[in-house]
Parts: structure tokens; C-alpha cells; sequence
């Protein structure tokens, strides 16, 4: 089953930052760059587990912050060398607010 | 239309501009590249190992023809341009075809000097330049036995070793008395010459050539002194020339090369020049270390952005001949005020000279263990002072206990699972494997691939000599290291533009400094906030999105995405109720550990991200603040206990420490910046290892700094002492006054005041009244907008968004649970 969730309204996320969405199974992380792209990832380093949302958005990436991994927002995967995914979420946005496909 | 850009010399230095230019202004010219030789441009370097037989010529290319075309570059290949015509802003080239310029390039190198003896235009006698002339040794080695190499300089040594290979009999015949005499003294000449005539080289010392003799071809060489030896090969290595003529012809003002400015611009403001063929305050330069260094300026001012300096570099070289280890840097010769430290081991046989002058290191020899060559260069390069490790210069950085930077040679019999980077487990084998498979050229290249020297950098001095191990001539020690990999600017080129064009926001540096990548990295989004808040206090606005979250959320990130909270004790004293509002903030939130800290405060470890509002406000509450101790910025001024008790205490650290730390919180400095103070030299606040340390004695304060605790241990300096406690305030606020204005993001104190040398420190900040009052007065003026409690700030409803999910969702049916009240 799937279904598009309402999280609230773009403007709710930082540019070049990043808002949690807290579920029972776990974080998901909304980002939303410069260029107000947004994408949905689990919470959650391919590393460690650091908590991407925390981490620092550049282009369409993020760095994590616990041992600054970059990790990919489309497609969630680390940036090699480095290697790994976080579990990614559809995301759109339609008339500013946001939501993700669950 | 575009304007016409032609480039005359297809080598080393001008290709390299044009590489630089297109990554700058790819669309600004029509190129047009004329080159004699009939190629692309190859790696000259490697002209050696060619010869050698070690390399083929296809491996030294560096620009095939396809690349010029890719890059919509005219490729005039095999055409010589005979003249310049700047009224008409034509050039001529050989085949009598004409083409205009806007712009000009002059790369023209330089020439093989050939010694005007009778007989030197004989078939057999050339320079050592060109791929054609390891060609023509290569073929003349086939067919002939006699060779004789006129000059035992580098180049000449080289060619020796190279045609020795093939199996000719080498005569290396050289004008004085010793080998390369410039660079070494009559021992280390002796040493060298005798390990190449175990190699079955022959030396002709003292030999003045007369004539080379031959009828088709070339037969012989006759010396003054009568002396006669015969030759099927003479290579004249007796120098080179800058390749001017050209210029000259065309009334550009030349003296012994192509005269250009700090800007690689000649007389003539349409016509740049780069390479062997300029002359740049009065230096010429044969390395290509300086040459790219000067296509990188030269590039700059091509694409009209028009900052860039060239100020002239300091040059090493490594001689390629395999088997003899030579290393020189710098200027090795002195003069009246330096003197020379000489270290000879004719048994071992290693030789090495350093020349010292004010406490700096000036240039360096070394023969037969050149291990420290590269740390040699950094220093002299860096222009440290050297005054405190002088007595230990000589037996190399492994002797002054810089851990983790072995040498070249030793680098090459490490083993292949021997680690090298303990940070991140990363072994010499990987890197070497990395830099071979990918082609990794650049330590940044190597740090983003392996990891290697990406954290902690303890093993940066490491992997830089496996690299220059593992690629060889080609690895040039970048002079100035570019800011991230976003950039081509160095951290100080990039602090000069914000000051001087007065940039105050992190999109005009990027947008007028030509930024890669549109929002930077994670290396340079940091960088560019300290700079622009230390720059313009009050008028740049701080970009929180460029912070790294423990600034941004003003405490500490754990493994487990809890944080730390830190309140400020000002000079490591509580009251009673302070400590109870902790207590109590400790209960309410449940916070799982409560930490003495090694900083004389009191730690609350694993409190939730969403607590860190309301856990501040009840800390507000009790008048407890931030205590900083997550940020590049000052930490915490630690006291001892001090004259009101102690029995030894001489003067008041508690207050002393409060006041300091009352005046300096808040400032955001390159990297974290700790203070001590201690009522005797007994020094129980440990203030000897800090950035900024204040040691009381009997009726005085004893200044000192740039000392370190951490991962590599650093006793500070002594800088001055002082009577009164207001000159202890303002000597620390213009202290630090200079490390924000001076110092590189993220680098400590201990490294900066090695790196410019205590000197440069005192004659600011001691000798100076003026200056230091000066430097004191920006630091409190900066301090007005600093000293507010980013707890407090942080707890207003915009920033608390960031403390709270956006939502909260339950998955079993995708649904919304209503947020708590007050929470959103
Ligand atoms: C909390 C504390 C340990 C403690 O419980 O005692 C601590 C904890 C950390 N230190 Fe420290 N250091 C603490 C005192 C020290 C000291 C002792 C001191 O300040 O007198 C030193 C050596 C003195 C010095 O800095 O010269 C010290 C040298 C380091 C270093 C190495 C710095 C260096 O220049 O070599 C790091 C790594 C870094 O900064 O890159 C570091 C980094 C860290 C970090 C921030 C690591 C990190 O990035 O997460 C730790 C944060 C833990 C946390 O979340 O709270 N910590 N750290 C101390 C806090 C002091 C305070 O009251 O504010
Ligand atoms: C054997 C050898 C070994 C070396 N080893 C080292 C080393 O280990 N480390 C190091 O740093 N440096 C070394 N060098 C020096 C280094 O190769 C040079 O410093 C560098 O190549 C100079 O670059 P350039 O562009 O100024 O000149 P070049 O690379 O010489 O390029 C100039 C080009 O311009 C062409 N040209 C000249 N006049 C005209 C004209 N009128 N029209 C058209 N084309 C013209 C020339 O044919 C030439 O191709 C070595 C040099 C040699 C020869
Ligand atoms: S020494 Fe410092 S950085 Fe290392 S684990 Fe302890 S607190 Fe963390
Ligand atoms: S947990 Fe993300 S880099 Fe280590």
C-alpha cells in the first residue's frame, strides 16, 4: 500500500537545510536545496546511522555529520569512494506544501 | 564575436594556462595554439626515463590532438611563428600565414645552450630538449659506441645515466672541478661522481671544450689542453637560454627573458607570457613547480577576473637518476648573513647542507638520504621560524617527534599493509592502488578517494611522499593549496578578496571568486562564515546552513543523535545555586550522565534535540549561558585556585580568569581557542598548553601561547610579561585578534605561530603599542556583536523549528498523530 502524505509547507524546511518527519518505524529526513529541490531519505547514514538531517546540504547532497560522508539526496546512496544507501521517499510538492509517498 | 586568443609555444607552461583558462572562461576566446614541435604537448619531465627506456613517448602526452579539438582549440602544429606584428596585431607563422589576435600568449620555453666551438653545427651534436633529440640519441646509440655529454648538471647527469643504459661509453666532460658545484660543495661533487663511475660513467673534470671535429659527421672533441676524446654523440647540457627572440624582434622588453609583472603581463598590456621564457622580478625559473604556478595567475587575469598575484617561488628538484638519492631546494648558496650548517657521512654517504638565515630556513641539499627533502621545502616554503628546533634541524623532522612523516625513501620500502592513516584505517597498499588505478594526481584527490589524511591530516606530510613516490616527476607540491576542491583559491587569496572588495555574503564571494559548484562544500561553507563574520563583525549575516550542526544547535552531536549541553562556568567557579539549577535541569529531562569535564565545567551528556530549547531556557533562567564547547570559537579559561587561598598563589587567577573570559566569550575564532591562568609557575591550570596562557608571578603576569593538549602536544611560547591586569586583557583580546584576522579556518594557534614564527607575533602585539591597541580595539568592537547568549537566541519560536519534527506520522495506516500542544 502507498499513499501521499501531507508534512506541512515548504517554506516549514530551511534552504539548504533539512526537517524531520518522525514516524514509529524511524526519522525520515526532508531536504530542500538551494534551488528548493526537496528529497526524502530515512534518517539514517549508510555508515553509522548518523542522522543525515543533521548534516549539511550542498547541491543535491548531504554531508553526514557524524563521520561527513556525503551522501547522494536522489538516490541515497554514499558518494564513493564511499559506499552504502539510506532508504529513500518520493517526495513532491504541490501549491508549496509537501508530501511523501508512504 | 569572441575575441582571438593565440598561444605561441605548445608546451608545458602555456598549455597549462589554457587548461586553467577554460576552467575559468571556457567561452571567452577563440584559441588558437601554434607549437614547432610536431605533437601535442607531452610531459618534458619524463624525457629522461624515455631516454632511459623506462617510459615510451606515448605515456608523456598530455594533450592529444583530440583534445584540442574537443575544446574548439586550433591546434597549429609542426608551425613555427617567425614574427609578431603588434601594429597590425598579426603573427606571421613559417608558412607565411597570417593570423590576428586580441590577446597573446608567449610560451615560447627556452633553448638548449649549443657552445659556438667550431664544428658545433656537426650532424651528431645536439641539445637535450626535445622529443626529437632523445630520438636522435636513442638512434645514434644504435648504430654508434662513443658519447660524450658536455655539462654534468642535472640535465646532463641525466642524459649520461639515460644513453649508459643503452650501452654507450659516456663521457660526462664538465668545465670545473666538481659536479653541479652550484649545489654542492667539493665532498658531496666527489661523492656523487664516484657512484656514477661505479656505474661505468667516465669524467673529464676541468675540461674546457675547443673544437668538436668530424667531417660528415661528428668524430671527436678537443679540449684546450689538448687533451682529445672521439665521439659519435655529443649532447651539449651546458644550459639553457630563454627562447626570446621572438619578443625581442617585436620590441617587447626583454633583459634575459621576457620581462612581465605580477601579473605574467609583458610591456605590451595584449600579450601575457609564461614559462622558461619570462623573466619575473629579475628570477627565471626551470622547474615547472613555478611555471603552473604562474599559468594559474596568468589565467586569472586572462579570464578578466584580475586578482591573482604571482610573487615568485621557491623551487626544488630532485635528480631522476635511479639509484642516486639527490634532493636541493631553495638558495643553497647563501650569502653574507646566512650561514650553513653541513652535515657529511662520506662512509654512509649522505651529505646534507641547510642554510639558515634569521632563524629561517633558506635552501637545502641533501645527498644520499633525502628523507626530509620534503619537509625541508614545507618549512622553507612556509617561512616558519626555526629558531626552536634549530639544534634538531639537521637530523630531520623524525628527530623533533613530528610523528607520521617519514621520507620519500622510507615511504618506499614501507610495507603495502602497513597503515598509514590510523583515523580511517587506510594502508599505504590502498593509496598507492588508488593513485594508480584512477590516475590521482593531487593530495585532495587522494583524501577524497582513500580517506587517507581526511581526518585528523596527522599523516597529510605521509601520503603526499607516497604520491610523489608513486607518480613521480610529475607530482607538483601545489604552492599554495586551493581553499576545497570548489575552488582554485587558496584560503588567503580568498580572505584578501573579502576585505578588499569588501564582499559580505557568502554568494558574492562565490559568484565573484568564480566558485565551482553553486553552495560550495562542506570544507568551504564553514570557511567562508568565519571569514565574513571576522571581516565585517556587525555586517555579515551569519549563514546558520553553513555551520556544522553543533554550531548550529549550539551543543554537541553524539553517536546516538542525542547532544551535550555545556553551560558556561566563567573561570571554572560555580555558586552553589548554579549548580543546583544543573541538578535540577539534570532530573527533569532525565538526562542519562553528568560529566566533569577536562575544561572546568560541567557536562550534561544525552539529552534529546528537542529538549535543548526547554533545557536551555531553565539554564537561562538560573543566569547560566552557552558555554561554547562544540564551537570554533573560545571555549573555557580554566583558573587554579589562586592567591585568595592558596598558600603559594602570588596573584588573583580566579578573577583574572573571569575577566578574560567574561571579555572573550562569544568570539568565533579559525579554530577552538582555550586560556588558563595560574597563580605560580607551579601552573596548576596547565596554562603552558593553551592557546592563550597567563601564569602570575610576584607582582607581574607572564604571557604565552600558541601551546596545544591535544594530538600533538605543543608547550607554548613565551611571549611577554606584563604588571597589570588590564594589559592582560589587552594583550589576549590583540592576540587574538591577530589569530582571527591571520590564522586559516581551522587551524589552531600551534600550528599558525609555527607556521609565521613568534616574531611576526611579537613585533605586532608586543613591540607595538599602537598596533596592539589597534588590534585590541577590533576585537572589542567585533565582541559587541558576539557577547549574546546563542542559547537564548535560539529559543525564539522561527528557531525552534529546527528543534521539532515537522511532523509525526504513524506507518501501520499512514496517518498524522496531531502534534502536542506547544511543540510545533
Ligand atoms: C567534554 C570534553 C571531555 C571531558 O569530558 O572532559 C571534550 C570532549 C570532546 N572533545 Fe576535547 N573535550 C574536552 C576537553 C579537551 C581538552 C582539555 C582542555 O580543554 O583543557 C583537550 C586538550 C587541550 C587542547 O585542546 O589543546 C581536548 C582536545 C580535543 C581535540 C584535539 C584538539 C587539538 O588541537 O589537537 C579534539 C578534536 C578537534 O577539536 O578537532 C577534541 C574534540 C572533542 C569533541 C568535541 C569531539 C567531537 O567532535 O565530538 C568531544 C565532544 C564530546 C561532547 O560531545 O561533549 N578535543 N579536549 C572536554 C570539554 C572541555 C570543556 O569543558 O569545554
Ligand atoms: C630532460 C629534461 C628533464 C627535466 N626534468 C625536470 C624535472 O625533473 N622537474 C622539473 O620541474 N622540470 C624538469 N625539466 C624542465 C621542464 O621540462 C621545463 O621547465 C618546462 O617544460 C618548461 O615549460 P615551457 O612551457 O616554459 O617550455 P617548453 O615545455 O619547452 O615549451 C615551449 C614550446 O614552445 C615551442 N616554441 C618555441 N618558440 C616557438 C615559436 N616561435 N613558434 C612556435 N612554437 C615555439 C617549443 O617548440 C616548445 O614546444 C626538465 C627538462 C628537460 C629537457
Ligand atoms: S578524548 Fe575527547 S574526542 Fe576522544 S573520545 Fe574522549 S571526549 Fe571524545
Ligand atoms: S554515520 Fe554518517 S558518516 Fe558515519
Amino acid at each position: 500500500m502507498s499513499e501521499w502524505i501531507e508534512v506541512g509547507p515548504l517554506e516549514s524546511i530551511p534552504q539548504l537545510g533539512a526537517r524531520v518527519v518522525a514516524t514509529d518505524q524511524g526519522d525520515i529526513a526532508v531536504f530542500r536545496t538551494g534551488d528548493d529541490q526537496v528529497f526524502a531519505l530515512d534518517d539514517a547514514c549508510p555508515h553509522e546511522g548518523g542522522p543525515l538531517s543533521q548534516g549539511m546540504v550542498y547541491g543535491t547532497r548531504v554531508a553526514c555529520p557524524l563521520h561527513n560522508w556525503s551522501i547522494e539526496l536522489s538516490t541515497g546512496e554514499a558518494v564513493s569512494p564511499d559506499e552504502g544507501c539510506a532508504g529513500r521517499h518520493e517526495v513532491r510538492v504541490t501549491n508549496g506544501r509537501v508530501a511523501i509517498r508512504l | 564575436m569572441k575575441e582571438r586568443l593565440i598561444v605561441i609555444g605548445n608546451g608545458m607552461a602555456g598549455m597549462r594556462t589554457v587548461e586553467e583558462l577554460l576552467k575559468l572562461a571556457p567561452d571567452l576566446y577563440d584559441i588558437t595554439v601554434f607549437g614547432e614541435e610536431p605533437h601535442g604537448n607531452y610531459n618534458r619531465i619524463l624525457l629522461s626515463p624515455v631516454l632511459g627506456g623506462e617510459l615510451s613517448f606515448e605515456e608523456t602526452l598530455l594533450h592529444r590532438p583530440e583534445w584540442y579539438a574537443e575544446n574548439g582549440i586550433t591546434l597549429r602544429s609542426g608551425t613555427r611563428v617567425e614574427k609578431i606584428d603588434r601594429r597590425r596585431r598579426v603573427v606571421v607563422a613559417a608558412d607565411g600565414s597570417e593570423t590576428p589576435y586580441d590577446r597573446m600568449l608567449l610560451a615560447t620555453g627556452s633553448r638548449p645552450v649549443i657552445l659556438p666551438v667550431a664544428g658545433h653545427g656537426l650532424p651528431g651534436v645536439i641539445g637535450f630538449r626535445t622529443i626529437a633529440d632523445v630520438e636522435t640519441m636513442i638512434d645514434a646509440s644504435q648504430r654508434f659506441h662513443h658519447a660524450v655529454v658536455i655539462g654534468g648538471g642535472l640535465l646532463g647527469l641525466e642524459a649520461a645515466a639515460g644513453l649508459l643504459k643503452h650501452g654507450m661509453k659516456v663521457r660526462v666532460v664538465h668545465l670545473a672541478e666538481t659536479l653541479m658545484e652550484r649545489q654542492l660543495d667539493e665532498t658531496a661533487g666527489r661523492m656523487l661522481q664516484e657512484n656514477l663511475e661505479s656505474r661505468g660513467v667516465e669524467f673529464l673534470m676541468g675540461a674546457k671544450t675547443r673544437e668538436i671535429i668530424g667531417r660528415k659527421r661528428v668524430q671527436g672533441v678537443v679540449f684546450e689542453d689538448g687533451r682529445e676524446v672521439s665521439a659519435d654523440l655529443v649532447v651539449m647540457a651546458a644550459g639553457v637560454r630563454p627562447e626570446k627572440e621572438l619578443a625581442r624582434s617585436a620590441d617587447i622588453h626583454c633583459d634575459r627573458g621576457v620581462v612581465v609583472d605580477d601579473t605574467l603581463q609583458t610591456f605590451d598590456p595584449r600579450i601575457y607570457a609564461v614559462g622558461e621564457c619570462v623573466q619575473h622580478r629579475r628570477a627565471i625559473y626551470g622547474l615547472v613547480a613555478p611555471l603552473f604556478e604562474q599559468a594559474r595567475v596568468c589565467a586569472n587575469h586572462l579570464a578578466r577576473l584580475g586578482f591573482a598575484r604571482y610573487t615568485g617561488s621557491i623551487t626544488s628538484t630532485k635528480l631522476k637518476v635511479t639509484g642516486v638519492d639527490l634532493f636541493s631546494a631553495g638558495d643553497f648558496t647563501g650569502n653574507e648573513h646566512s650561514e650553513a650548517i653541513v652535515f657529511r657521512d662520506p662512509a654512509r654517504g649522505v651529505y646534507k647542507k641547510l642554510v639558515l638565515e634569521d632563524d629561517h630556513l633558506r635552501g637545502a641539499v641533501l645527498y644520499g638520504d633525502t628523507v626530509d627533502g620534503s619537509w625541508y621545502f614545507e618549512l622553507m616554503r612556509g617561512g616558519v621560524d626555526v629558531s626552536a628546533f634549530r639544534d634538531d634541524l639537521m637530523f630531520g623532522r623524525a628527530h623533533i617527534g613530528d610523528t607520521g612523516h617519514g621520507g620519500g625513501t622510507s615511504t618506499a620500502e614501507m610495507a603495502d599493509d602497513a597503515q598509514v592513516c590510523d583515523c580511517n584505517g587506510v594502508s599505504k597498499g590502498d593509496i598507492v592502488k588508488a593513485i594508480r588505478s584512477q590516475g590521482l594526481f593531487t593530495l585532495e584527490e587522494v583524501k577524497k578517494h582513500t580517506k587517507a589524511a581526511a581526518s585528523c591530516g596527522g599523516c597529510t606530510g605521509l601520503v603526499e611522499q607516497i604520491l610523489a613516490a608513486t607518480v613521480g616527476g610529475e607530482y607538483t607540491h601545489p604552492d599554495r593549496k586551493p581553499l576545497c576542491a570548489c575552488t582554485d583559491f587558496s584560503h588567503d587569496e580568498v580572505r584578501h578578496a573579502i576585505r578588499e572588495q569588501h564582499l559580505i555574503d557568502r554568494e558574492s564571494v562565490m559568484k565573484g571568486l568564480d566558485w565551482r559548484s553553486p553552495d560550495g562544500c562542506p570544507t568551504c561553507r564553514p570557511a567562508l562564515n568565519y571569514y565574513l563574520l571576522a571581516a565585517w563583525p556587525g555586517e555579515a549575516v551569519d549563514d546558520r546552513q553553513s555551520r556544522f550542526v553543533n554550531e548550529r544547535v549550539h551543543a554537541n552531536i553524539q553517536k546516538d543523535r542525542s547532544y551535550t549541553v555545556v553551560p558556561r562556568l566563567w573561570g571554572g567557579v560555580a555558586t552553589p545555586d548554579e549548580l543546583r539549577a544543573i541538578a535540577d535541569a539534570a532530573d527533569k529531562y532525565a538526562v542519562p550522565l553528568v560529566k566533569l569535564t577536562g575544561g572546568q565545567r560541567i557536562d550534561l551528556v544525552g539529552v534529546k534535540k528537542e529538549q535543548l530549547p526547554d533545557i536551555w531556557g531553565d539554564l537561562n533562567n538560573a543566569g547560566l549561558v552557552s558555554g561554547h564547547a562544540y564551537g570554533k570559537a573560545l571555549r573555557t579559561v580554566k583558573t587554579c585556585i589562586g592567591a585568595q587561598f592558596c598558600r603559594f598563589g602570588t596573584q588573583d587567577s580566579i578573577q583574572m580568569g573571569i575577566d578574560l573570559e567574561k571579555m572573550t566569550w562569544g568570539s568565533w575564532t579559525p579554530h577552538k581557542f582555550k586560556m588558563a591562568v595560574s597563580a605560580c609557575p607551579r601552573n596548576c591550570a596547565e596554562a603552558t598548553i593553551k592557546d592563550f596562557g597567563v601564569v602570575g608571578i610576584e607582582g607581574a603576569w607572564e604571557l604565552h601561547v600558541g601551546g596545544n593538549g591535544g594530538t600533538k602536544v605543543r608547550v607554548t611560547d613565551r611571549l611577554c610579561r606584563v604588571e597589570t591586569a588590564t594589559e592582560v586583557l589587552e594583550y589576549a583580546g590583540a592576540f587574538m585578534q591577530l589569530y582571527r584576522e591571520e590564522a586559516r579556518y581551522l587551524e589552531r594557534t600551534a600550528p599558525w605561530v609555527e607556521r609565521i614564527g613568534l616574531t611576526h607575533i611579537r613585533t605586532r602585539v608586543v613591540d607595538d603599542a599602537e598596533r596592539r591597541r589597534e588590534l585590541y580595539e577590533r576585537f572589542l568592537e567585533s565582541q559587541r556583536y558576539a557577547r549574546h547568549d546563542p542559547w537564548a537566541a535560539n529559543r525564539t519560536p522561527e528557531q525552534r523549528l529546527e528543534f521539532v519534527p515537522m511532523q509525526t506520522l504513524s506507518m501501520d495506516a499512514p496517518t498524522v498523530i496531531p502534534a502536542k500542544a506547544g511543540s510545533q
